[in-house]
């Protein structure tokens, strides 16, 4: 791919409470961000498509809501979508390529203090059959990491070195919500939640909202900092738990092996210079690199041993600190690939790795990563 | 955002959401849980293609997409694959806590069903143990006419 490009950027700060801003405030504020970054006004948008989740904002069609704060209000044609901002910016994308529209405002908006995280993730599972025994976002996934740590001898140390690694990084980054560097005894000593699920393996309930905005052909050519799309994957897996391995990131695979076959890569670990992946607990990192093809598959303890993934290894993973410090879920994917396009202009701050040509993001969204989009930007 | 609001008090509306809902359970989820009531048999479908055997019973294959018509019968009795202590306060998990939480595949079964485990202390629950269903007395149809798993 040659002809799209990631303009603009824009996101709020990542925090507990964000208890002076509604759903909207939050969406105004990453859009003009992004509108700022690209250089642009709302004249220059020609379709806009909001992110939401309607359980978790508590209203049906809940992405109609922010319309106005994301410029739809003055006419635009404005679609929606529910599961990760990856999603969503992908179909902005494919808005582009249809030739109707030469850019897409892609926002995604979340207040994970607003409601209660576990009847809104048990609300997830098959009413029937899945629901009735309490299933929620914490025990599912510790049935994911138990799997895994059993079926690939992946130790729970292993795990909580990308949490220690993740707040370490996160020092650095300014819309971070938890700035606080944790050892790996504070992360294996920490609060069994559903074991071998501890505290500092999950990430935090969160508010954030951010924005990308994307264009085509001659309008990419001109914006001010062009990030180009190289390559694009997304594929979903089954929904049912019991019906996957759950060690194994199939979906994953399959949507990276599309992205990399578009973004003409051939071995990822030398070719990408830093990936920003959906962490929402620490082993997913680990799954998330074997799916990614950074390291064989049942290798993924064996890579964050050697420090490959560590700010000054071969591939940093998650400078930004990921979503173990700030997890705004719809959100956390949009962030990754924002902060991957930051890598990219060398605009990260702080958390800038040396030498970013070619940046990885990656979203997730259902059950123990039941659909996966991984995005490949580059120069 | 509202920098020039600086001293307004910040307001929380407190509000609920309760929406009743009825979901089909479809023919093929009424066989299966009709069995579970009157027989305290546990039946699975069976793709034509792949032959996976799936419980809960699926309609159509997930790997296939093909019809599955044909129903088998299932052991009550299988092996833990993977499972969780749950150590936290939740009124959606019927046991008490902290409730073990699996996935057992269940003999003639491609797929697990996730249910609670019983029987067992936490400390004694491992990957691999045979499990048998324990059914309720009082039955009614739902997936809970299985009241956990215990060890054999
Ligand atoms: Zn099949």
């Amino acid at each position: 791919m040659d002809n799209i490009a990631i303009v603009g950027v824009g996101q709020t700060t990542i925090e507990r409470n964000k208890l002076g801003d509604t759903f909207a405030d939050m969406v105004f504020e990453a859009t003009q961000k992004a509108l700022e970054d690209a250089g642009m006004t709302m004249d220059d948008i020609d379709n806009v498509i909001t992110t939401s989740n309607d359980f978790w904002d508590g209203r049906t069609i809940s992405t109609m809501a922010v319309g106005d704060a994301c410029g739809a209000g003055m006419g635009k044609n404005m679609s929606a979508l529910e599961g990760d901002g990856t999603f969503s910016c992908f179909y902005g994308m494919t808005r582009i390529l249809s030739g109707v529209y030469g850019t897409s405002l892609v926002v995604a908006h979340v207040k994970g203090s607003e409601s209660e995280n576990l009847l809104i993730t048990n609300a997830i599972f098959d009413p029937l059959y899945m629901r009735p025994i309490g299933l929620d976002s914490l025990n599912s996934a510790a049935l994911q990491m138990r799997r895994y740590m059993t079926k690939y001898g992946v130790t729970e140390e292993q795990c909580a070195k990308v949490s220690v690694k993740n707040h370490k990084n996160a020092l650095k980054n300014p819309y971070a919500q938890i700035k606080k560097e944790v050892s790996l005894e504070d992360v294996l000593e920490s609060r069994l939640i559903a074991d071998p699920l501890k505290l500092y393996d999950c990430s935090p309930i969160s508010d954030a909202a951010c924005a990308v905005i994307i264009a085509g052909d001659d309008r990419a050519k001109k914006a001010k900092k062009p990030v180009w799309v190289k390559g694009v994957g997304y594929c979903a897996d089954s929904y049912f738990l019991g019906d996957r391995d759950l060690a194994d990131a199939l979906a994953l695979d399959m949507a990276a092996s599309k992205a990399y076959e578009m973004a003409e890569i051939t071995d990822p670990l030398e070719e990408i210079d830093v990936a920003e992946v959906y962490d929402a607990f620490s082993y997913m990192e680990l799954m998330w690199y074997e799916g990614l093809g950074f390291c064989p598959v049942g290798n993924g303890g064996k890579l964050i041993d050697k420090g490959v993934t560590e700010m000054d290894g071969k591939l940093p993973v998650n400078p930004s600190g990921g979503l173990l410090s700030g997890h705004p879920v719809i959100v956390g994917g949009m962030i990754r690939l924002a902060e991957a396009v930051l890598q990219v202009r060398g605009d990260a701050g702080d958390h800038q790795v040396k030498n970013v040509n070619t940046a990885l993001a990656h979203g997730i969204n259902g059950p123990c990563g039941q659909s996966h989009c991984v995005w490949i930007v580059g120069r | 955002m509202a920098t020039d609001l600086k001293d307004q008090e910040l307001l929380v509306y407190e509000s609920r959401i309760k929406v009743p809902y009825t979901w089909s359970v479809g023919e093929v989820g009424s066989r299966f849980l009709t069995e579970l009531k009157e027989n305290k048999k546990i039946w699975g479908t069976k793709c034509p293609i792949c032959e996976a055997v799936f419980v809960p019973p699926k309609k159509t294959c997930t790997f296939c997409f093909v019809a599955c018509h044909e129903w088998v019968e299932l052991k009550d009795e299988g092996v833990l694959q993977t499972y969780t202590v749950v150590r936290y306060d939740s009124d959606l998990i019927p046991g008490k806590k902290p409730q073990i939480i699996g996935i057992v595949l269940l003999d003639g079964a491609d797929t697990g069903i996730a249910h609670m485990i019983d029987g067992v202390s936490p400390d004694q629950v491992k990957v691999g143990m045979r499990l048998k269903a324990v059914f309720n007395d009082k039955r009614t149809g739902q997936i809970l006419d299985i009241k956990h798993f215990k060890p054999i």
